[in-house]
């Protein structure tokens, strides 16, 4: 009992200590002055008055979704002895992995810099300024040469980093035997069974309504559409985000996906927000990074050839060029297994007072890395909105999709979950494309990667990003993943290569009606 | 076969007797290379017939009909996909002079309110012949945009903006008088029936005129809606089976077209940013054949409902319903409701920031060619769907409202989503029988049709 009531008070002090250098702070002791004009609060009673008033004016709420919002993002404090990189990844060989990966991707990045002779970072001369300022909406229509630019490296590359990972303290034995896992995943991470999916997935089950399956055209709206939409303008009004997470899981009805989101992530526009954008923004005209032409490259390649999302080009600039530059990024690098590069000033090399990390976010693009993005753009437009969602985003999720942890939502976890479930649910065909040389991770690895954007059709992504939410895990990408293959499984083993295998499941766009009746199919 | 009196569903219009058995093959006939191709080889049953051979079905370029049509007999069953005078609905200026008609038609018989709703058309008027009256129109709104476009050509060619007289003097100038090849030309003036219609002269009475392209000069919508700081206009589908009595059919897919730089007005001579024809947008620098610069209207009316919510998304798109209803009532006392045409129009829709959809024009023979693996799928979906209304192997009862991706719209009176008849109470819960943008799953409605109708055939009445 004492251990959990240390273990909570220790939290508690965590997040007080978080929050006390935040805006809501600021805003609530602010609030809490005011306050005193008001005739009920009373001098005898101070404390429970303005917790009253606070109550009532709806800044409780606000604290309680930031709160609610701190206890999703960060882990639980382990042991206090604990070194803070225990916080980040707690497997040593995981960390390792990760380092000597970043090491190969900075390498990449300062082999292209020095061949190319462009500087990783340089000031723009007045000129190039105003002229970018000018263009600031319409950045799509410069036609920079990028063909010397390669992106640093693609999710194929990485996935045979993950191929290759392996603890040294695991011995397999040289006999396969029911037990020997025969995907490409080597590692022993605990993954969830079905069992345990069911109860995490609870919402998901045949019986629950669902937004995807229950609003389609032949099921009445009196059955379960209209009461749901009902109960979402209810949590809306109450301003709610955990009430907000959990109605979530059900599916967000169109009108009100952006709204819930923003209340989920706990994100408002104060101006503060707003000035903040515009700082980036200033520091995207003044300042020219390498990693902007990785950016330029990476954007004409996807989301400007995606049938859908090259509307929404401009906009992708204007959200990842001014994230490159964003250092509050930096500080999801405290349970990032990832660390974020660091570079030196010309000449300076080694000297730590002349390091720098480099982008100012630490985060370097891959190929694929603008699809994160591109989905968001329908639902923001206003693009600060549009930033911080996608921000809070990346700093609580998509991280997770690109470096080596042994986290539950980490992608060596969701590869292993994926694996898992098709070997054990669906052995014949597991069996049967390796046999053909045609691993499923192979194919699945580059949809739960990039979290299906640009795999799947829009309105079906918001729907499953929907649940990423609700559930605050990216488990459901490997679920899906492995549904995608159940659903096709009669054609699959008809197939002899991987390139059919491809075919098969819908080169491009998977055709889905709705994941969720795919998602069903596994449950 | 007698029909019960008190039916109150009217089927649409097949005809009974002869015509109605079924044929051992059908001959068709076309000239273009493209979707339409595939689609009538791969009918089954269908058969084609090369050069002069007889045809049961011929989709043809108005330039054959104009030149052959009055003087080809065609049986009972054929079918020919274009009705004589399409042009009162597709050339610009005949399309004006039927709308200010019908409008005013309307505000006798109904009042202002009932004719504002023809307030879907841009102020147009007819250059040179009503010059002086768009001058007025153009002092009392100094500083607008205006568009010119010619009357007859498609693809956005010959079109330009402008905002002062003076621009248009000096085309004036430049091309008015301009003699034109054969294949431009248009009769400059036309004899006006008493009913209102556009007769072409006689060929002799054409030979000694002196061709001259005729324009139009249009108020340009200065604010349209923009997605992604581009305009777009929107092409939906819409199949006439008959005008007397006036059978329209909605489909339900259609596309929105991109222009592919950022809209401004403050370049009006890039005709890049202001046209959205895919044709016009191919020759811009800009241009990657990839992107295909098209959304399909699900997504866009997935778009405007995350952004606008449900309720607005209905009133535009019941706004849209009116403008094709309201455009084929314009011509129906006009065009020669011959039995043996049919005609596929694409309207050309622009929305704007205020949610107003605007008729651009209407097209008669709306590109079937395919731009991209989605937009091939779509054509030939749509002209499959096309061919099983127009029914040359009788299978339908006439009563269908719905077949594939088409939805019955207008049926000599409006047509109601619910079971049974239109509301004749005007009791106001009447939802119109059409679903555009919304979801096509047209491969399971035609197994259910025809399966159903193949159940019917086995039962004699």
């Amino acid at each position: 009992m004492l251990q959990e009531e240390s273990d909570l008070s220790l939290i508690i002090a965590q997040i007080v200590q978080k929050l006390k250098g935040s805006n809501l702070y600021a805003q609530l002791e602010r609030q809490a002055w005011a306050s005193l004009q008001r005739p009920e609060i009373k001098l005898e009673s101070l404390k429970e008055d303005i917790k009253e008033f606070f109550k009532i004016s709806g800044w409780e709420k606000k604290l309680q979704n930031a709160v609610y919002s701190e206890l999703s993002v960060f882990p639980l404090p382990s042991h206090p002895a604990a070194p803070p990189e225990h916080l980040k990844e707690p497997l040593v060989y995981m960390r390792k992995a990760q380092g000597s990966w970043e090491k190969r991707i900075l390498k990449s990045l300062n082999s292209m810099c020095t061949e190319l002779s462009i500087p990783l970072a340089r000031k723009r001369p007045v000129g190039e300024q105003k002229e970018l300022l000018n263009k600031w909406n319409e950045m799509g229509t410069d036609e920079p040469d990028l063909s010397l630019f390669r992106p640093v490296y693609a999710p194929k590359d990485f996935l045979e980093v993950l191929i290759n990972l392996r603890n040294p303290n695991y011995e397999n034995g040289d006999s396969l035997s029911f037990r020997t896992h025969l995907g490409l995943i080597q590692v022993p991470l605990k993954v969830k069974d079905i069992p345990e999916l069911k109860e995490f997935f609870v919402e998901l089950g045949l019986t629950t309504g669902q937004l995807g399956i229950d609003d389609s055209t032949q099921v009445p709206p009196e059955l379960f559409e209209n009461e749901h939409v009902r109960i979402g303008q209810k949590v809306l009004t109450e301003q709610d985000s955990a009430a907000a997470q959990q109605y979530i899981r059900q599916g967000s009805p169109t009108a009100l996906r952006a709204e819930l989101w923003a209340l989920i992530l706990n994100i408002s526009s104060h101006p503060e927000d707003i000035l903040y954008y515009e700082q980036l923004k200033t520091n995207v005209i003044q300042h020219d990074l390498l990693v902007d032409s990785l950016i330029y490259k990476d954007v004409k390649l996807t989301a400007s050839n995606d049938d859908y999302y090259f509307v929404f080009e401009d906009y992708l600039y204007q959200v990842l060029l001014c994230f490159s530059r964003d250092t509050s990024v930096l500080s999801h690098f405290a349970y990032n297994s990832a660390s974020p590069p660091k570079s030196y000033i010309r000449g300076k090399l080694g000297l730590e007072e002349y390091a720098v990390f480099y982008p100012p976010n630490g985060v370097i693009p891959f190929h694929g890395f603008s699809m994160y993005v591109a989905p968001l753009c329908f639902l923001y437009h206003e693009p600060s909105k549009l930033y911080q969602i996608f921000r809070e985003m990346y700093v609580r999720f998509f991280f997770r999709l690109h470096s080596i942890s042994s986290h539950p939502s980490g992608i060596v976890s969701l590869c292993l979950l994926f694996e898992t479930l098709l070997q054990t649910y669906l052995p014949q065909l597991f069996y049967h494309l390796r046999e053909i040389g045609a691993q499923p991770l192979r194919i699945s690895f580059k949809w739960m990667v990039r979290a299906f954007s640009g795999y799947l059709a829009t309105d079906q992504l918001l729907l499953l990003w929907d649940r990423i939410l609700g559930y605050n895990s990216l488990e459901i990408l490997a679920v899906l993943a492995a549904a995608v293959f159940a659903f096709r499984a009669v054609n699959l083993m008809e197939v002899t290569s991987l390139a059919a295998a491809e075919v098969s499941l819908g080169e491009g766009q998977i055709q889905l009606f709705a994941p969720d009746s795919v998602l069903v199919i596994t449950f | 076969m007698s029909r019960p009196k008190n039916q109150n569903y009217k089927g649409h219009g097949l005809p009974k007797g002869k015509e109605r058995e079924q044929r051992a093959s059908i001959r068709f006939k076309t000239t273009l290379m493209n979707t339409l191709m595939d689609v009538l080889r791969h009918r089954p049953g269908w058969v084609e017939v090369k050069d002069e051979g007889e045809w049961d079905f011929y989709w043809c370029d108005v330039s054959w009909l104009r030149e052959n049509f009055d003087h080809t007999y065609m049986g009972e069953h054929v079918r020919i996909s274009h009705f004589r005078n399409h042009y009162e609905l597709t050339r610009k200026n005949y399309m004006v002079k039927n709308l200010k008609r019908f409008r005013k038609q309307l505000e006798r018989e109904a009042g202002k309110l009932e004719a504002a709703k023809c307030d879907f058309f841009p102020k147009t008027f007819e250059m040179p012949c009503e010059y002086h009256l768009f001058v007025e129109e153009f002092r009392k709104n100094p500083g607008i945009t205006w568009i010119m476009k010619p009357v007859a050509r498609s693809q956005g060619k010959g079109i330009f903006l402008f905002r002062r007289l003076k621009d248009i003097m000096d085309w004036k100038k430049g091309t008015a008088g301009k003699k034109l090849t054969s294949l431009e030309a248009q009769p400059a003036r036309n004899t006006v029936n008493p009913s209102g219609s556009h007769d072409t002269r006689s060929s002799e009475d054409q030979k000694d005129e002196i061709p001259v392209e005729n324009y139009v000069a249009q108020r340009y919508i200065e604010n349209p809606y923009l997605i992604g700081g581009r305009k777009f206009d929107l092409r939906v589908y819409v199949l006439v089976m008959s005008y007397i009595p006036l059978r329209a059919w909605l489909y339900r897919d259609g596309f929105a077209r991109f222009s592919n730089t950022r809209f401004t007005l403050n370049s009006i001579d890039d005709q890049y940013v202001h046209l959205t024809n895919v044709a016009v947008q191919k020759t811009s620098p800009d241009y990657h054949p990839k992107k295909g610069c098209k959304w399909m209207l699900q997504r866009f009316r997935q778009y405007l409902a995350s952004k606008h919510g449900p309720e607005a998304v209905e009133t535009l798109f019941s706004d849209m319903d009116n403008i094709f209803i309201r455009s084929l009532q314009s011509v129906q006392k006009v065009i020669i409701s011959d039995k043996h045409c049919f005609e596929l129009y694409g309207y050309d829709i622009l929305i704007d920031q205020d949610l107003k959809p605007w008729l651009l024009e209407v097209n008669a023979s709306p590109s079937l060619t395919a731009s991209s693996q989605e937009d091939y799928e779509l054509k030939t979906c749509l002209l499959e769907d096309t061919l099983h209304i127009v029914d040359m192997e009788a299978r339908l009862t006439g009563r269908e409202k719905r077949v594939g991706g088409f939805d019955l719209m207008w049926n000599d009176g409006p047509v109601s989503r619910e079971e049974g008849g239109p509301d004749l109470s005007g009791m106001g819960n009447f939802v119109t029988n059409t679903h555009l943008g919304c979801v096509n799953d047209r491969k399971k409605q035609l197994r259910q049709l025809f399966r159903s109708l193949q159940g019917q055939k086995k039962t004699p009445n």
